[in-house]
């Protein structure tokens, strides 16, 4: 029970507290990319927590059984992004045989995913915070959780925002910079919630 | 010969400068630039890594397959990157740790890969080296104005530097990510503003 309380936490803390994108600033590409419309930040963020999580557990294992085993941290990087690129290419090609329905969702998203450094950022947060294998997976499903949350409410702000009247100079990148420096302003309020 | 590689090297620095123009590499930007000093050193390191890869990538252009380069790519530069990271360690071992999480990502950032995809594979290594160098200079100088500009607002500072004497209540929100978000949105603002003028 313990436990199980303890990986709760976790999962709320990266989810609101932690958010990848809002307060560690990974993930800010497809965040101003990707957020014009409700629908494709959606598959977005949902590729993107698919992947997370597997790479949460896959570079779990290779850290703790190949690297840390033979002694070989500087490897780290290089080994970390071949997993990454290799992941995310298994992936597209087994959605695309078993829901091809979800693989048209998906797209274009899933190639661009391997560049996302809110992945690699993950992947290296990993051994850094010293997770279990348990703890690692729910680290990585909150990430995702989390991207998905940003997102999704800014691609709703913008939807909104076609309709206002912006200033010609800040149309476009600079008012989504704007609007999400208010949003994390907004999630400045979780922090304090759970003292971990 | 000499002018297009005055303007290859220009052309980082104003007309496609990756923070304001081009709008890429946003993760770094946005995380390391608290203060001046962290602002500058992430611009001097990831400089370092374009530079060495597109001296590479130019090189041997003709030796990568074209339908495995993007992972070739990617594994030069994780190299560069790890070879940065340790001498950060070694020798400025303050600043490592406050850029953390962010060398390791320099892997990552799109301004890199995207020159290799959009230059380097394309173009001759002299012309590479002054892209490279154009590019990772736009990136730096914007970097340590963003630097600057958060610290001082921040905390009355610049460079570690007391400017504001004791009068100034600093805004702590600028050294904080909202902050971070909102002086890139003006300052990019402002500069769609100077280029529309000029």
């Amino acid at each position: 029970m313990e436990q199980f309380s303890q990986v709760l936490l976790l999962f709320v803390s990266t989810v609101l507290i932690n958010n990848f994108i809002l307060v560690r600033f990974l993930g800010i590409c497809p965040f101003l990319g990707v957020s014009k419309q409700v629908e494709t930040a959606f598959s977005m963020g949902l590729a993107t927590t698919f992947v997370m999580t597997l790479t949460a557990a896959s570079t779990w294992l290779i850290n703790t059984f190949i690297l840390e085993a033979f002694n070989l941290p500087f490897l780290q990087y290089v080994s970390f992004i071949i997993v990454i690129a290799s992941l995310v290419q298994f992936v597209e090609m087994f959605i695309r045989k078993t829901s091809p329905v979800l693989y048209k969702a998906l797209g274009i998203f899933l190639p661009l995913i391997t560049t996302n450094c809110a992945i690699l950022g993950l992947a290296l947060l990993i051994p850094l915070n010293g997770y279990n294998f348990i703890s690692s997976v729910v680290f990585g499903f909150g990430a995702g959780v989390g991207f998905t949350l940003a997102i999704v409410l800014m691609a709703g702000l913008r939807e909104g925002l076609q309709f206002g009247d912006v200033p010609e100079s800040l149309k476009g990148v600079p008012i989504t910079l704007i609007i999400a420096g208010i949003m994390a302003m907004a999630f400045m309020g979780f922090s304090g919630l759970i003292s971990m | 010969m000499a002018g297009q590689l005055i303007n290859d090297f220009k052309n980082g620095l104003w007309q496609e400068n990756p923070i304001f123009r081009l709008v890429i590499g946003m993760c770094p930007t946005l995380a390391v630039t608290n203060t001046t000093e962290n602002g500058l050193a992430m611009g001097i390191a990831t400089l370092f890594v374009l530079l060495s890869s597109e001296i590479v990538i130019s090189t041997i252009k003709k030796l990568i397959p074209s339908n495995v380069r993007i992972p070739s790519y990617i594994l030069i530069i994780a190299t560069f990157v790890t070879f940065v990271d340790y001498f950060l360690k070694a020798f400025f071992p303050s600043i490592a740790a406050s850029l953390s999480l962010f060398v390791p990502l320099i892997v990552v950032n799109c301004l890199i890969l995207g020159r290799q995809e959009a230059f380097a594979s394309k173009n001759p290594v002299h012309r590479s080296i002054a892209d490279a160098l154009g590019m990772g200079l736009g990136f730096t100088w914007a970097l340590t104005l963003l630097g600057a500009i958060r610290e001082f607002l921040g905390m009355g500072s610049i460079f570690g530097l007391q400017i504001l004497g004791a009068w100034y209540k600093p805004m702590i929100i600028m050294v904080l990510p909202a902050g971070a978000f909102i002086s890139l949105g003006i300052l990019v603002g402002i500069m769609n503003i100077i280029s529309r003028e000029g």
